[in-house]
């Protein structure tokens, strides 16, 4: 980036580079402005891109007419549940790999990430057959359990990545001052744990938020988060697009917040830090 | 520092994550291949009986598991095709100084946070519908009769509507590796007279093939279950056209009860995805080291 770039090559790829992420951002744009019309607005042809009358309707409507906020909350108890139980069980997993390697370590670590690979619809059947005779089909803790397991290799794998990149020269110097085991813990290894621990968070939060096969096979009307929630607007009774747009808004909008801030580390956890 | 009495409990610390997933693969995958080889559906409790290798002939010789499998194909394809062809394109476009590149690169990741539900519903309805559609619109400006796209090329608009989900992966993947590459390297080859395209061929694009061998294969992974996208928009339809081996299974397990069938079909999905895993493993395998 040190060589002078000429003016009229920046404007160009400036012009080039809003013009290409405009476009990839339009439905996304589009589905906001339509949460904001009311729905004559919403299917008028020519499409009216800003001049519309701005309404907030459709926000107050989407709760009252389908209980969204159950919803919401499924989907909040069901990410944030799935991920704190899965760190949790990574944690102490992740920290033994890292700390105390074996020969096999590489092997289990390997095994854990094929789990990752077994495609869903591989196992969709004992699972259905045994959450029917658990009685754990449509509950919010059946699909904590299942979201917790899918994700675990991704967590496992993401944490021992962080803590592998622990200096293990740090912890030698404490031992040396004397630092005991507790205090080794507490005062020298989590705080350099703890940026790992918080990435890996905020990813499996999006990854379990938007998981949609297991949740659109175990869930119905009780435990159903939003992205099962929102499928039931593809039925063909009528088209509310702008009750649709209000609630793929709420949907998506922590997550894509949440998404941009961690963008970085999603190359790191979902490439298993094969792409640095 | 690995000590007799850290690597005991270094086992203890990893004994619950190792048990839960042993379980969690190997228990329901020994159902999973058991049932295949059961006459077994759930309309008709209490008439199982073994039957062998006949689900799996029945699943493989079914014209549906063809067309399931070749869709499968065009779209794993053909999504792939489209989002690191795409990918390399866009991540060579950011890695260019421009005014308000990172906004840009945030516009451009954004699909990739979108739900799978809700991106498919607001394609579906708000920009390919034939009537009231933006694209329709744009057609009809232009003097041009809207698609029916859903009608017309079901399985193309599944591929449109999962390239614009993955597009983004593939750009921030590339974009990573991309910038991690020497400049040096690059301002030699071009004090050397080398054009930009022999750059890009001959040390760009070599900079990038790890990268692009992770994407493709990570990409392989979850586009084989691709699921969501295909039940709300079509229902695997119209007729068999949009049917991937995945979306075969569910119909088969979840809408017709046949749990010998499906299961057999599980199986087929599961082999299907070793192959690729085994070569995603062994590649993960080797920067473990």
């Amino acid at each position: 980036m040190a060589r002078g770039v000429s003016t009229r090559t920046r404007i160009t790829f400036t012009v080039i580079g809003w013009l290409v992420g405009f476009i990839i951002f339009f439905p996304i744009l589009w589905t906001v402005l339509t949460s904001f019309k009311s729905e004559g607005a919403a299917i008028a042809t020519p499409p009216q891109f800003l001049f519309f009358e701005w309404t907030a309707e459709n926000y107050v409507e989407v709760n009252s007419r389908s209980d969204y906020l159950k919803h919401f909350m499924n989907s909040v108890v069901i990410s944030l549940g799935s991920t704190l139980l899965g760190l949790l069980i990574a944690i102490p997993a992740a920290w033994a790999m890292a700390f105390a390697p074996t020969k096999r370590t590489k092997d289990v670590l390997l095994w854990m990430l094929s789990t990752k690979m077994l495609p869903a619809v591989g196992v969709l059947v004992p699972i259905y057959l045994l959450f029917r005779d658990a009685g754990l089909l449509d509950t919010r803790i059946g699909l904590v359990f299942v979201l917790t397991m899918a994700n675990l290799p991704i967590i496992v794998w993401m944490l021992y990545t962080y803590f592998r990149e622990i200096p293990g020269d740090i912890l030698e110097a404490a031992r040396m001052d004397g630092a005991s085991l507790a205090k080794e813990i507490i005062y020298v290894l989590t705080p350099m744990a703890v940026p790992g621990i918080a990435s890996t968070l905020l990813l499996n939060i999006i990854l379990a938020w938007n998981e949609a096969f297991w949740t659109l096979n175990l869930t119905a009307a009780k435990a159903a988060p939003l992205t099962a929630f929102i499928a039931s607007y593809s039925s063909p009774e009528g088209l509310f697009w702008a009750k649709l747009s209000a609630a793929s808004t709420l949907a998506i909008a922590p997550i894509l917040i949440m998404g941009w801030f961690s963008q970085r580390q999603l190359v790191r956890g979902l490439t298993f830090g094969a792409v640095k | 520092m690995a000590t007799l009495q850290t690597r005991a409990s270094a086992r203890l610390m990893m004994t619950p994550a190792v048990v839960l997933l042993l379980l969690w693969m190997a228990v329901p995958l020994a159902m999973t291949l058991y049932f295949s080889m059961l006459r077994y559906n759930l309309l008709m409790p209490g008439m199982e009986e073994w039957a062998g290798f006949l689900n799996y002939r029945f699943f493989l010789t079914d014209p549906a598991f063809l067309t399931g499998l070749l869709n499968t194909l065009l779209l794993v394809g053909g999504v792939l095709l489209i989002s690191v062809g795409g990918g390399i394109l866009m991540a060579l476009l950011l890695d260019q100084p421009f005014f308000g590149q990172g906004i840009v690169r945030l516009m451009v990741i954004a699909p990739f946070f979108v739900m799978p539900t809700v991106s498919a519903l607001v394609w579906k309805n708000m920009l390919m519908h034939p009537v009231n559609g933006l694209f329709a619109w744009i057609a009809r400006t232009f003097g041009l009769q809207p698609v029916d796209w859903f009608g017309e090329a079901p399985l193309f608009s599944i591929v449109m509507i999962v390239s614009w989900q993955w597009l983004p992966f593939a750009t921030l993947i590339l974009l990573t590796a991309l910038q991690s590459l020497d400049t040096e390297q690059k301002e030699a080859a071009e004090m050397d007279g080398a054009g930009a395209l022999s750059r890009f061929i001959y040390i760009v694009l070599p900079h990038m093939a790890r990268a692009i061998t992770v994407v493709v294969l990570i990409e392989t992974i979850f586009l084989l279950s691709v699921f969501a996208e295909i039940l709300v928009t079509t229902n695997g339809g119209p007729g068999v056209q949009t049917t991937t081996v995945t979306y075969l299974v569910y119909v088969q397990a979840l809408l017709q009860f046949d749990v010998g069938g499906a299961s057999a079909g599980g199986i087929v999905a599961v082999v299907l995805a070793n192959i690729v895993a085994i070569f995603l493993v062994r590649l993960i395998g080797k920067n473990l080291e």
